[in-house]
């Protein structure tokens, strides 16, 4: 099967990732954004993996999935720091370095 | 690849309403949808070590986090709909549909060749590639992710962890405390009336009713009140009156 209809699906994911950390508010959902984005990247490199014949790319899905994993412990500690001092998920509320 | 078109639109679907969904758990829920189907494409481009990795890691490590995370902040925590910068979310939604549209457009006019597939480089199995791989090619890159893990785990450790201030109190402290605040303001020293006491509901959605017979704000939790799920008594005492007045009725009529 060609790669491009997988390619387009990971286009997509990217977008709807984009979307989503534009436009919603809470933290959390946020970050479940930005893990799709990384999800979205996955499927194209083991796309070109599988179009390229190597398993480079494999290798560099797995390496984003490390980066992710630990990009989620310490976003989510970080979270629920700030939710214990402003009882908010809210990511407009966090703004006092605006001042 | 009938997986891939079964997959891709429940896929766009989930992320979908993983964006627009009120709740944050549903959009955890939705983002585990998303992440499963991901896991089968990996083992449709023959990628099963991949297609482990995402459903050990993200479905069972990441997802977890997220949902334990949503437990601990509060179910109740929804998004606010009050806009910081005006026009915002429809700059926002236009933005990210003309990201899409670019992106969409920029792939479908690039011709990737022919595909090589995996069938050579996977001729000992996935896993033995892919370490062999990782273990000459990529050691360094392997061993720095130690590095990150292990800090990753600490700076988690330090962010999560909360100094006690001041000493714990204890049962006599708290008697204590209670007893001032009846004295000074003549808050109950007793324990909560407990719920569900209200005729024929006996759950704890059900709110005590006081002996004037409103119903008793302290005989319900406060997340159930945040979340809106409390009984309405006042519906439950129509449907009992109206219950009583037919049971009356059908005994009038047949008694006299």
């Amino acid at each position: 099967m060609s790669p491009t209809p997988f390619l387009v699906l990971s286009a997509l994911l990217f977008s709807i990732g984009t979307l989503g950390v534009l436009v919603r508010r809470n933290a959390i959902v946020v970050f479940m954004c930005v893990e799709l984005m990384l999800n979205a990247s996955n499927l194209a490199f083991v796309t070109f993996a599988r179009q390229h014949g190597n398993l480079d790319g494999q290798i560099a899905a797995f390496f984003v999935m490390v980066v992710a994993a630990a990009e989620v412990v310490v976003g989510l500690a970080i979270i629920m720091t700030i939710f214990r001092t402003r009882r908010s998920a809210s990511v407009d509320d966090a703004s006092l370095l605006k001042y | 690849m009938i997986a891939f078109w079964i997959l891709a639109p429940l896929m766009v679907v989930c992320a979908l309403g993983m964006v627009v969904s009120r709740k944050a758990v549903h959009s955890a829920l939705m983002l585990a949808v998303v992440m499963v189907s991901l896991a089968i494409l990996y083992a449709a481009q023959d990628a099963p070590f991949l297609f482990a990795v995402q459903i050990i890691v993200y479905t069972g490590a990441v997802l977890m986090l997220f949902l334990f995370v949503l437990m601990l902040v509060g179910v109740d925590a929804s998004d606010s709909l009050v806009e910081t910068l005006r026009g915002q979310r429809l700059l926002a939604i236009a933005v990210g549909l003309l990201f899409a549209i670019v992106l969409v457009a920029g792939l479908a006019q690039v011709t990737v060749g022919a595909v090589v597939g995996l069938d050579e480089a996977n001729i000992d199995g996935n896993v033995p590639g892919v370490a062999r791989l990782l273990f000459s090619n990529y050691v360094f890159a392997f061993e720095v992710t130690s590095a990150l893990l292990i800090t990753a785990a600490v700076g988690a450790m330090v962010l999560a962890h909360r100094e006690r201030l001041s000493a714990k109190p204890t049962q006599r402290d708290m008697a204590l405390a209670r007893m001032r605040d009846y004295a000074d303001r003549g808050v109950h020293p007793g324990p909560l009336p407990g719920p569900g006491t209200f005729a024929r509901h006996n759950s704890v959605d059900t709110p005590a009713l006081l002996p004037d017979g409103t119903p008793s704000e302290l005989s319900i939790s406060r997340v159930m009140r945040a979340r809106g799920t409390v009984r309405d008594v006042e519906a439950d005492r129509a449907a009992i009156a109206r219950v009583d007045d037919e049971t009356n009725v059908l005994r009038g009529g047949g008694d006299r």
